[in-house]
């Protein structure tokens, strides 16, 4: 090793901060055009990772599971969470209950790359979601339009995501929410001073962050789309709706080949704008996960519902 | 190097994966024209190119899928400058194209939670110091006699040069720092006589 120029090489004892909110953001950041997928065990974990997944996300069962048996859905077990870190090198997230800050605690403890405050778990406070900033781990939190994703951020997410309605295969609730949300700020970037005060009141949102997306035109966050992405196309619509990265929840291990279809939106999420190359990986797949139709749903059976 | 100059430059940033729409924004903002790379076809006419951070894993089945590794490397033996940062400085290394004669550790400073920011002195930039952010990032564990550190952590290289190709551990894009590219932007110019 050849030392460089100014004595480069020595040790510089720096002084370091860490969990800044840039740093918590900035995962985010490193993830994007990518695909995160829900795994339950490590042998999933190893096959996404495989098929080219840029993180996964341990949770105690899928949500097409987790419809179909009902009863509460909690954090993972500890066991399988730790399985799956020593199984694959790429970002491990996990999912806690909203407001559950105490299951949260446990997922820090565990050292998780970034916690999922879902409302695909059952919640466990109705009125109050985890205070965010008191962590070092940082959170990604689910959205249906600008307001609760404002607010998310206001209580420290440094990641959104679209809700979608997960556990159903259709796309139409994820559609929905990444419209509104990229609508709503759409909206904001043509107000004035005076109209975006009324907006933040109507948003009910913090008035800088709405300030600040009035002036980037974009969240302060990065925001990617979950909750009914099924095939490489569904991918490849909701990158062309805005969306910065997907998740994919049961999709992929509910269906007929899941390393196949996990690479396959792999594919499309990164060639999302070449028809030709989305084509090319939609071919010869197998089924997809068998689907529930989101309008024949009551209401109570709702998840993107959950969270305030 | 004037705007203007760099306005001529066409620099391409791989775009399988990761942070390529930081770099490529802070290349736009400094002149240069960025262009998004993800099959060798794209790699024609560059001057310079990018490799941002992101996954490495996911970035290294993106290069084979792709059958982009041997394009990458023929144009990393051009001599034209070759930038990498984070997972961009992995995919540089001996066990992954091979363009430098280094190797280096995943995840070093460990998960997350580990993750910092910090200021960093980097030869050939004045001023304050690099504000340097370092997510996941990796470490320089071995390195070859023609490989010039530039700055370490604790001890541990995280920034180096090896003829034209400049790698870094942290990264600059996402942390307002131009300095890092307008440098990289400079030897680009240098070598395409701008």
């Amino acid at each position: 090793m050849r030392p460089g120029p100014q004595q480069a090489g020595a040790t510089i004892q720096v002084m370091r901060d860490e969990s800044t909110f840039r740093v918590k953001a900035g995962l985010a950041q490193m993830l994007k055009g990518g695909v995160i997928m829900d795994v339950v065990n490590a042998e999933q974990a190893e096959i996404a990772e495989r098929a080219g997944a840029a993180a996964v996300m341990a949770l105690e069962r899928v949500p097409a599971d987790i419809r179909r048996d009902g009863g509460v859905a909690r954090m993972s077990d500890p066991v399988l969470i730790k399985g799956i870190q020593e199984a694959v090198t790429i970002p491990v997230m996990a999912k806690a209950r909203i407001g559950h800050f105490a299951e949260a605690q446990v997922l820090e403890a565990l050292e998780v790359d970034y916690i999922d405050e879902s409302e695909v778990l059952t919640p466990a406070d109705e009125d109050n979601h985890v205070d965010k900033w008191d962590f070092k781990v940082p959170f990604v939190c689910g959205a249906t339009n600008l307001g609760e994703a404002l607010r998310r951020i206001g209580e420290g997410a440094a990641m959104i995501r679209s809700k979608g309605e997960a556990g159903t295969g259709d796309i139409v609730e994820a559609v929905r929410h990444m419209r509104r949300i990229r609508s709503d700020i759409r909206k904001l970037t043509v107000c004035d001073d005076m109209e975006l005060a009324t907006a933040a009141k109507e948003l009910q949102a913090p008035i800088d962050l709405v300030r600040g997306v009035a002036r980037d035109g974009r969240l302060p966050v990065v925001l990617f789309c979950a909750g009914g992405i099924a095939t490489p196309a569904d991918a490849a619509l909701m990158m062309q709706l805005g969306a910065e990265g997907v998740f994919v929840g049961s999709g992929i291990f509910k269906s007929d080949d899941p390393e196949r279809r996990a690479a396959a939106i792999v594919e499309a999420t990164t060639h999302y704008q070449d028809a030709e190359r989305v084509a090319r990986a939609s071919e010869g797949l197998g089924g997809a996960m068998r689907s529930l139709e989101t309008r024949k749903l009551d209401e109570q059976q709702l998840l993107a519902n959950r969270g305030w | 190097m004037s705007v203007q100059a760099a306005g001529r430059l066409r620099i391409g940033v791989l775009a399988l994966q990761g942070d390529f729409g930081a770099h490529a924004q802070m290349l736009r903002e400094l002149g240069a024209h960025a262009v998004e790379v993800r099959v060798p076809a794209d790699l024609q006419g560059l001057d310079g190119l990018v490799l941002p951070g992101g996954e490495s894993t996911t970035m290294t089945l993106g290069i084979e899928r792709e059958g982009l590794a041997e394009p990458l490397r023929e144009f990393a033996r051009t001599g034209a400058p070759v930038f990498g940062t984070c997972a961009g400085m992995i995919m540089l290394d001996r066990e992954h194209l091979g363009v430098m004669d280094t190797r280096c550790r995943r995840n070093a400073f460990g998960r997350q939670v580990r993750s910092f920011e910090s200021p960093l002195e980097l030869p050939g930039i004045e001023g304050p110091p690099v504000r340097a952010v370092f997510i996941r990032a990796p470490w320089i564990e071995e390195a070859g006699e023609d490989v010039e550190i530039l700055a370490s952590v604790d001890g541990h290289p995280v920034a180096a040069r090896q003829d034209n190709v400049l790698v870094i551990a942290f990264h600059p894009e996402i942390a307002g720092e131009t300095r890092v590219h307008e440098l990289f932007l400079a030897q680009v110019a240098q070598r395409s006589g701008v």
